[in-house]
């Protein structure tokens, strides 16, 4: 170590250490407003048909405009059907949202993508995909899955409808400080097992709400061997772990991702912005609140078993038992989860049989989503009396899936290929899934009712739908060749 | 936004963890209805698929019809971003969860509605819920200037909260105006990050 090094290293003649958060935090900060309580700038606001809603009302009431169209990015992908002609559904129903979104963006003069744009898709594909999103900005959305960004090495995170009126109108956010908390992957994911088992397998290990009150930094070796989808779709379930925002540092597999995006900056700009990104780069001897480590070796293809995103075990596992639990809050969870769910403790989760199989949702419908999805659907078939579905997370996505022939494959195979939207993860268009039926879903929450009233969810990855739906139950994805 | 200052009424106990915005405030209810906010709070667990209440919901029986608190168990209001369930709450007539722990959007988005999220340890959450839970006894008292709560055996308990919380819900008032009054500050800010960060500065 040089003199200089050692001295930088030394607290009394440097400032102190900060983590990747701690710089993007600092460089955000406008004004301290005491007890906590900080003003932030929003670098990137994305705006969607439905939380958008009562925000713009709000902001006419008062009379206010907003500070900052050109930082604001508007998409519609909630309420909008993604059948073929896109015209059933809630979204008839749902109308009245999409129509003052268009009369907002207007009025306001707002970037916005609409059903028949080329840039349309789920708002938290397409502002990675778009360039929209870049490492080092802040970014929220009237959305929880906004934690997706922070793949990109981002400040990124979920806002109410209140927040969305306040970024709207001064182009900043009142946030107070969140606690640090880094979570490093050791060791090589297995065959078949994908980023949202990652995920999914730390939700599971860590609880639901092990990241409240913290902003999450995933890191490690297992971390920098992902391609940018798979970055994203960890980061995406931050919020099933509680966090408000997960994010990642950037590196070079970020900025090829990123180079000549539409709205990325180009040229001396891409050069400046790439030496600013370097300088984020977390200190070493920054230190974290909380500190978890996980093997990936030890992951393997995950599947949920009740009505929690924690309620996950190994596709090869048996369902949980109540009675061997401790804490008698979590007992009656899980009792009633396997009620709701319908399946029994100690049960086989092979097996299970399944009426639906969807692929989607801002976790689960990226290109390489579909790649891999379509490798293990070719020249097999849905099985009888199961629908399956995919649904692409943008309109570019389906453009290129479709140029690769992989739309053909599903179709082949028995899958719907649908128009890109948010679908059946949220069902706020209407697509659902029907009343006690099953579906194994690549989306992100398996909540009561969440795909509808009585609808039972299982998490899996892509590959693990696919293998479900073609076995028409439940099945370990590591079986199936080729 | 309504004022919070002092609040005395009935509290229903709802022991759950991780009771999620979905249930809170369903989907379909934001999307088809998109307002009366509070007749959709809990629907899917109020209600059974032909829209009838259920009476073995705990808002649902008579003397929790009025609720004004709700006694819930830990990471209350986890999931969605949706602030809808906030408004349902307010719209039920609800002004006060008493819990654990919430997750870090509802307790954002609460504040800005008038709703306090009162965070207590487990076990007086867990003894205020058994306390309301017993016949003629469900109203609790909470004073949010001098931070205390009564309990309807007449314990009380004490707590603590930010003023960067605590006063704007005192006042009720919400941030817009106050960020409002700080545009050159926000001006100062945007210039010079405009040196240092010219890429995110689009031309308007």
């Amino acid at each position: 170590m040089t003199l200089l090094q050692d001295a930088m290293r030394r607290p009394s003649s440097s400032p102190a250490p900060r983590t990747l958060f701690d710089k993007i935090w600092d460089d955000h900060v406008v004004a301290d407003l005491g007890s906590g309580a900080f003003l932030l700038h929003v670098d990137r606001h994305m705006v969607h048909e439905v939380t958008s809603k009562h925000a713009f009302e709000r902001l006419r009431q008062r009379g206010l405009s907003l500070r900052n169209p050109e930082l604001t990015f508007a998409v519609v992908d909630h309420i909008v059907a993604t059948a073929p002609d896109r015209k059933v559904g809630r979204n008839l129903v749902g109308r009245s949202f999409i129509d003052a979104w268009r009369k907002n963006c207007a009025d306001f003069g707002i970037t916005h993508f609409d059903i028949d744009d080329e840039r349309q898709g789920i708002v938290h594909v397409i502002a990675p995909e778009l360039g929209i999103n870049l490492p080092g900005c802040t970014l929220v959305c009237g959305d929880s899955h906004t934690s997706s960004n922070g793949a990109l090495g981002a400040l990124a995170w979920g806002i109410g409808a209140s927040e969305v009126e306040h970024v709207l109108a001064t182009q900043t956010a009142v946030q107070h400080k969140p606690m640090r908390m880094r979570i490093r992957y050791s060791g090589r994911l297995g065959h078949r097992v994908t980023a949202k088992d990652l995920i999914l397998y730390s939700i599971g290990k860590l609880g639901t709400a092990a990241g409240r009150g913290y902003v999450l930094e995933y890191g490690g070796s297992a971390i920098s061997a992902l391609a940018m989808d798979g970055r994203l779709t960890i980061c995406n379930m931050s919020i099933e772990m509680g966090a408000r925002a997960g994010l990642m540092a950037p590196d070079e597999t970020t900025y090829q991702y990123l180079s000549g995006r539409e709205f990325c900056p180009k040229g001396a700009a891409w050069d400046s912005a790439l030496a600013y990104w370097h300088t984020l780069a977390g200190d070493e001897a920054a230190s974290f609140d909380k500190e978890v480590d996980i093997d990936c070796s030890k992951i393997t293809p995950q599947v949920s078993w009740g009505t929690s995103p924690q309620d996950v075990i190994g596709v090869d596992g048996w369902v949980p038992d109540p009675a061997l639990e401790s804490d008698p809050q979590r007992r009656k969870s899980m009792e009633g989860a396997l009620a709701y769910i319908g399946l029994q403790p100690g049960a086989r989760l092979i097996g299970t049989k399944i009426d639906v199989a969807f692929i989607g949702s801002c976790t689960n419908s990226r290109y390489s989503d579909l790649e891999a999805a379509a490798q293990l659907a070719k020249g097999r078939k849905v099985a009888p009396g199961v629908r399956a579905l995919v649904v692409p997370g943008s309109t570019r996505i389906k453009r290129a899936a479709e140029n690769a022939g992989l739309d053909r494959v599903f179709k082949d195979a028995g899958f719907e290929w649908h128009h890109s939207g948010c679908s059946m993860c949220v069902t706020a268009n209407g697509e659902v899934v029907p009343p006690g039926k099953r579906c194994i879903s690549t989306a992100n929450r398996n909540f009561e009712n969440r795909q509808g009233p009585g609808s039972r969810t299982h998490l899996a990855s892509p590959q693990s739908v696919v293998a479900a739906a073609i076995t028409g139950a439940i099945a370990d994805v590591r079986s199936f060749d080729g | 936004m309504d004022k919070f200052d002092r609040l005395t009424g009935v509290a229903a106990p709802f022991m759950e963890d991780n009771i999620n915005t979905d249930a809170i405030m369903p989907t379909a209810w934001i999307i088809e209805v998109g307002s009366d906010w509070g007749r959709g709070l809990f629907g899917n667990l109020r209600r059974d698929r032909h829209g009838r209440d259920m009476d073995s919901f705990v808002l649902n029986q008579p003397r929790y019809r009025a609720s004004k608190f709700l006694v819930a168990g830990r990471n209350f209001g986890c999931g969605s971003s949706r602030e809808e369930a906030v408004w349902a709450l307010v719209g039920f007539g609800i002004r006060c969860v008493i819990a654990p722990s919430f997750s870090d959007i509802f307790y954002d988005n609460a504040f800005k509605n008038g709703l306090f999220p009162l965070v207590l340890p487990l076990p007086d959450v867990q003894r205020i819920a058994a306390e309301v839970a017993a016949p003629e006894k469900t109203e609790l008292t909470v004073d949010l200037q001098h931070c205390s709560l009564l309990t309807p055996t007449g314990s009380q308990c004490k707590f603590e909260l930010d003023d960067s919380r605590r006063l704007p819900l005192l006042e009720g008032r919400d941030d817009v105006g106050r960020t409002l009054a700080m545009a050159a500050l926000i001006d100062a800010f945007q210039r010079t990050d405009c040196h240092r960060r010219p890429w995110i500065y689009r031309s308007q």
